[in-house]
């Protein structure tokens, strides 16, 4: 619980907010790092966004809670949900598990992936987590 | 920042650490959820050193501590413990504490880290001339030892069988051929001891803990298990501008006796709301200073502390509400400022298998 220590993978890019997004053809799929699901500690809720939401890059549009608070998660590209996973919702706990494949928040379609070029690649990611 | 004698274990053992009551002080080691259950179900150990001690002895010492507590002193036999409140002329709580009587006239008295020495020089001013009241916090190095294969622990560490120790009692005990007093007593709902030990022993004492296969246990865990037994915590369900009564401790406060703040405290006038336990529907948190509404979305009170349950797998608060509203069955709801929680007012404790108050000889 809360102690996993994944590999921050080199097929996605990073906010520094947290997030991941990965881009696969038209759709992007987001989650939150290893390093701050760690940060969190043990989760206990998530508020996903609904499916047909537009949403906005680097605005709020997701909540994860753990014991000791709550936190906003932001939209890492902009575009419209297509789909959340909603196992989450009763398993909250899978993020501190598997934050990097089990546990993807939503993913969105109508983007733009020029967009997510301004990110931090998988090093840069680490370098801004160990600085922080 | 203050560091209990402990500090340099927490940070070899990779303890996420945050000040709380003037203290740096461990939140968690592995996890709030796995230090939590371990609780419940194992043994583990909690650095309570910032936590304040007081003597205090003296021919008047007795009288003047049933005026400076809330609860009756006199009833008390050699060998207990009681907890009670010390209270201000409006009936708000100053601290809460642990009074033990260790003799006729001779009582120890443990407080919370943050208000200590306020407690100090309050209680002090109160007393007749030839009671000594002494701090010995600095000296004083105090270990929480809580969940069911705590007996074992603590009959394996100490000279002294344990195995005659009530529920709020207190002994003299060998550890190491150091003196040390142990209490039945704790924060978490578990049957589970805390220790007193001088504090050039008690690394010590907790590594021979975690050498026996004790968990260490941060404040994370600690706020999550008192919740769940509807225990307050200072600065949230108790303060100076809140009258004592409104609590619900009736067993804490004395009603045949004046002590400061009496008049205020037994005064119903004064009694506005009452401190209920709020099981919600969801596992959303509700946090300290939400507001909690009725059915016709009309406030009717305030939550003091609120988590996720680990137990209970649900959300689960604690806050005043309007005494007309705050009976059990009444359906809430409570306002974060962004979406409104569905809940109900339910009866406390919320975790329903609490081994306190057991018989020890089923631990041993």
């Amino acid at each position: 619980m809360g102690t996993s220590s994944s590999k921050t993978p080199n097929d996605r890019k990073f906010t520094k907010t947290h997030e991941w997004v990965k881009i696969e053809g038209n759709i992007a799929i987001v989650g939150i790092s290893d390093h701050a699901q760690h940060a969190l500690g043990d989760i206990t809720f998530v508020e996903l966004p609904s499916i047909g939401k537009q949403v906005k890059k680097a605005q709020s549009c997701a909540t994860i809670e753990s014991v000791k608070a709550a936190s906003d998660i932001y939209a890492p590209i902009s575009g419209e949900i297509i789909e959340s996973n909603n196992a989450l919702e009763t398993h909250p706990e899978k993020i501190n598990a598997d934050p990097f494949e089990q546990a993807w928040l939503f993913k969105i379609k109508n983007i733009n992936p020029s967009e997510s070029a301004d990110l931090l690649d998988a090093d840069a990611y680490d370098e801004f987590a160990k600085s922080e | 920042m203050n560091k209990t004698i402990l500090y340099d274990s927490h940070i070899a053992l990779n303890a996420k650490m945050a000040p709380f009551g003037g203290f740096e002080m461990p939140i968690q080691y592995e996890g709030i959820f796995a230090e939590h259950f371990a609780t419940r179900e194992k043994v583990t150990i909690f650095d309570t050193c910032h936590m304040g001690e007081f003597t205090m002895d003296g021919p008047n010492a007795l009288k003047d501590l049933e005026k400076v507590l809330s609860c009756p002193v006199s009833s008390m036999k050699i060998g207990q413990c009681r907890y009670g409140f010390f209270c201000n002329e409006n009936g708000g709580v100053i601290d809460d504490q642990i009074t033990y009587r260790f003799g006729e006239n001779e009582f120890f008295i443990v407080v919370n880290a943050s208000t200590q020495d306020n407690d100090f020089d309050w209680v002090e001013s109160h007393i007749s001339s030839d009671t000594l009241l002494k701090n010995i916090s600095k000296e004083t190095g105090k270990i929480d030892i809580q969940g069911p294969l705590s007996v074992k622990l603590m009959n394996k560490l100490l000279k002294n069988p344990i195995t005659g120790l009530k529920y709020y009692h207190w002994m003299h005990n060998i550890y190491n051929d150091v003196p040390v007093i142990v209490s039945r007593t704790g924060y978490t709902g578990e049957i589970g001891f805390e220790i007193y030990i001088d504090s050039n022993w008690t690394k010590n004492f907790w590594d021979d803990c975690l050498n026996c296969g004790a968990q260490p246990a941060g404040l994370g865990a600690r706020d999550t298990l008192r919740l769940e037994m509807g225990f307050p915590l200072y600065g949230h369900e108790l303060d100076m501008y809140r009258n004592a009564a409104e609590s619900g401790f009736s067993k804490s406060i004395a009603v045949s006796k004046s002590f400061i703040g009496s008049t205020a405290v037994l005064n119903s006038e004064k009694q506005k709301d009452v401190l209920c336990g709020i099981l919600l529907d969801g596992r959303r948190a509700a946090r300290s200073h939400d507001k909690i509404l009725n059915k016709s979305a009309s406030e009717i009170g305030i939550v003091t502390s609120g988590s996720y349950s680990p137990s209970c797998e649900t959300a689960i608060a604690l806050g005043y509400v309007n005494k007309q509203f705050g009976t059990i069955g009444e359906k809430v709801l409570i306002d974060n400022g962004k979406s409104q929680l569905p809940g109900t007012i339910v009866e406390l404790p919320f975790y329903k298998k609490s081994t306190a108050r057991k018989n020890i000889s089923e631990f041993i």
